[in-house]
């Protein structure tokens, strides 16, 4: 089968405007999470990783006039930029492809100084298309907290079926009152920063940021990392809660390793996607054990972010790709004991490790389930 | 991307003008003063389904109950089967009535259908699917993605049948195709036959 590799990527996010600014960040153990106060919460605010209008605003000017950009515009935008700037990409023929669950929903009922429409994610993916000048019909995928990952899939599965060679995969959400009320209703939301894996966890922190990278099949000399299994699956259990059996995690699991030949004993490094609730992380710890996978060095990035729900799995695949790049395997921030019923091997302190292969996971309402495997090889 | 050789569109439904339509074949039509909410009512009786999960559910759910139990009914298929949909408004109607919400008292039970891959949980749990899913929003009914994507996942090996189509709702106005997408049938699987199969009722 054709290697599809990933290429150059962007993460913008309150821990900094570049992949590069990003890594530094988890590297120094910096968190994008604070309190921001908000009368209309309980507790008179909450938790969350929120990027800073001004300092968005500043960045964008670079490229666009901010006043005509909806902050999602902006991250999104910035990111995709950032991409397409180190590549001579013919944008005739590179496939656009875009995440977001909820895009500008904010403006559903108050559109401020934009066009009504401008809430669809239609209108998301047509300003993207225009700023830069894709010709193909961008592809919109919206399928909750996989969707980012699933973007990255999915380009995959086209460059090998054939039906073109480069795509730009974007990824972006925000923290809405729409979404941040919605979690607060189902008493998800976490008192402090949120604590994945750990015993005393108590639910997710909301987090918002964009990620772009491209997915190509074209090898780059030196180090490359190829996305060599993916798969998707559905619990069939409950469309919010998920699977006590950790169901379709661990199919999709043993999917994507049948798709990448290899056996879970070969996997060196899992980021699972330990949004810190009870059931969740719970779900997770027991679908790692089915997949033989308890020893496994294994972290979330949630502490450093936040849930960024469509963007999380496309900013943690970034991350993971750098930490085989850079032989580096980065700490699951705030974790302190462990809680869940299951054996897991929480990465505590950062570690230089030889790395060539690692496991991508995220799991979503409607009881989806997403895994990528990701393969490091040198090309000289 | 090769042609498609040895899939076929095993069988198809249509929700639409108070409709509901088999292969073509009417299966239920009510008037046309009916309304969307009683519509979505009298389909459920009508149709003899006996699932009391249906009257918690949003009503792009309930469409995609109504319309998958009407595709599926008597068929085989596997546990493997994908689900690829798509539409345009995402999960526009709930989001109405989430945002509407947030004036007063927000309910969980609301949010949670404020994505529109709700639905392919929904089915999945009602079918014991657990396999692919993707939710795709579009323009307008784009039958080559959804050929494309189907075409993918089936010549990939993964699923072993899939199930594709459109599934639109906004202001009350709703539009649904579903195919069973498999290697037993006598349409083949083409994106001109999709297209075909989207226009028929809809002119």
């Amino acid at each position: 089968m054709m290697d599809i590799l990933l290429q150059e990527d962007s993460i913008i996010s309150p821990l900094g405007f570049s992949t590069s600014e990003n890594i530094k960040a988890i590297k120094a153990g910096i968190s994008g999470l604070q309190f921001h106060e908000n009368s209309r919460f309980e507790k008179g605010g909450y938790y969350a990783g929120i990027i800073d209008k001004t300092w968005l605003a500043d960045n964008f000017s670079k490229i666009g006039d901010p006043t005509k950009f909806t902050k999602l515009e902006q991250m999104m935008l910035l990111a995709t930029h950032s991409v397409l700037n180190n590549n001579q990409l013919d944008l005739s023929e590179t496939a656009l492809i875009i995440s977001s669950t909820k895009g500008n929903i904010d403006l559903l009922d108050n559109p401020q100084n934009f066009s009504k429409d401008r809430a669809s994610l239609n209108s998301l993916a047509k300003i993207i298309q225009a700023f830069f000048g894709f010709k193909l019909q961008p592809i919109i995928v919206s399928n909750a907290c996989i969707s980012g990952g699933l973007a990255v899939a999915i380009a995959k599965r086209f460059i090998q079926a054939g039906k073109f060679n480069n795509a730009l995969v974007v990824a972006g959400d925000r923290v809405s009152d729409f979404v941040v009320s919605g979690f607060q209703s189902f008493q998800a939301l976490s008192a402090k920063p949120c604590r994945p894996f750990s015993i005393n966890r108590d639910g997710i922190s909301l987090g918002e940021g964009a990620a772009a990278i491209l997915v190509s099949n074209m090898k780059r000399e030196g180090d490359n990392i190829s996305l060599i299994g993916d798969a998707s699956a559905n619990d069939a259990n409950h469309i919010s809660g998920p699977s006590r059996t950790g169901e379709g995690l661990y199919k999709s699991i043993q999917q994507a390793l049948k798709e990448a030949k290899l056996s879970s004993s070969e996997i060196e490094y899992v980021s699972a996607h330990g949004t810190a609730t009870l059931f969740n992380d719970e779900m997770e710890a027991v679908a790692f054990n089915r997949a033989g996978l308890a020893h496994v060095p294994l972290n979330s990035f949630k502490a450093y972010y936040g849930h960024t729900l469509g963007a999380s799995a496309l900013i943690e695949t970034i991350l993971t790709k750098h930490s085989l790049l850079n032989n580096e395997l980065y700490p699951s921030l705030n974790f302190e004991e462990l809680g869940v019923s299951k054996a897991l091997n929480i990465i505590q302190k950062i570690k230089n490790k030889e790395l060539q292969t690692a496991l991508k996971t995220a799991s979503g309402f409607g009881g989806c389930n997403l895994a990528m495997i990701l393969k490091k090889s040198f090309n000289g | 991307m090769g042609k498609s050789r040895n899939h076929f569109i095993t069988n198809s439904i249509r929700i639409k003008n108070e409709k509901i339509f088999l292969n073509k074949e009417t299966v239920l039509s009510f008037d046309s003063e009916i309304g969307f909410p009683q519509f979505l009512k009298d389909s459920y009786k009508k149709l003899g389904l006996k699932y009391p999960k249906y009257h918690k559910m949003d009503s792009l759910c309930k469409l995609g109950i109504l319309g998958s139990s009407v595709l599926l009914k008597d068929q085989n298929f596997d546990a493997d089967t994908a689900l690829v949909f798509s539409n345009t408004s995402a999960s526009h109607d709930i989001d109405l009535k989430h945002k509407q919400s947030m004036e007063s008292i927000v309910s969980p039970t609301v949010f949670v259908y404020t994505l529109p891959n709700i639905v392919l949980g929904e089915i999945s749990i009602k079918y014991k699917l657990q396999s692919e899913n993707v939710f795709f929003i579009e323009d307008k009914f784009n039958a080559e993605l959804l050929w494309d994507y189907s075409e993918a996942l089936l010549n990939s090996g993964k699923v072993s049948s899939v199930v594709c189509g459109w599934i639109e709702l906004k202001n009350e106005q709703y539009d649904v195709l579903l195919c069973l997408v498999s290697n037993n049938g006598e349409i083949p699987f083409t994106k001109d036959n999709l297209e075909e199969l989207y226009k028929f009722e809809n002119e």
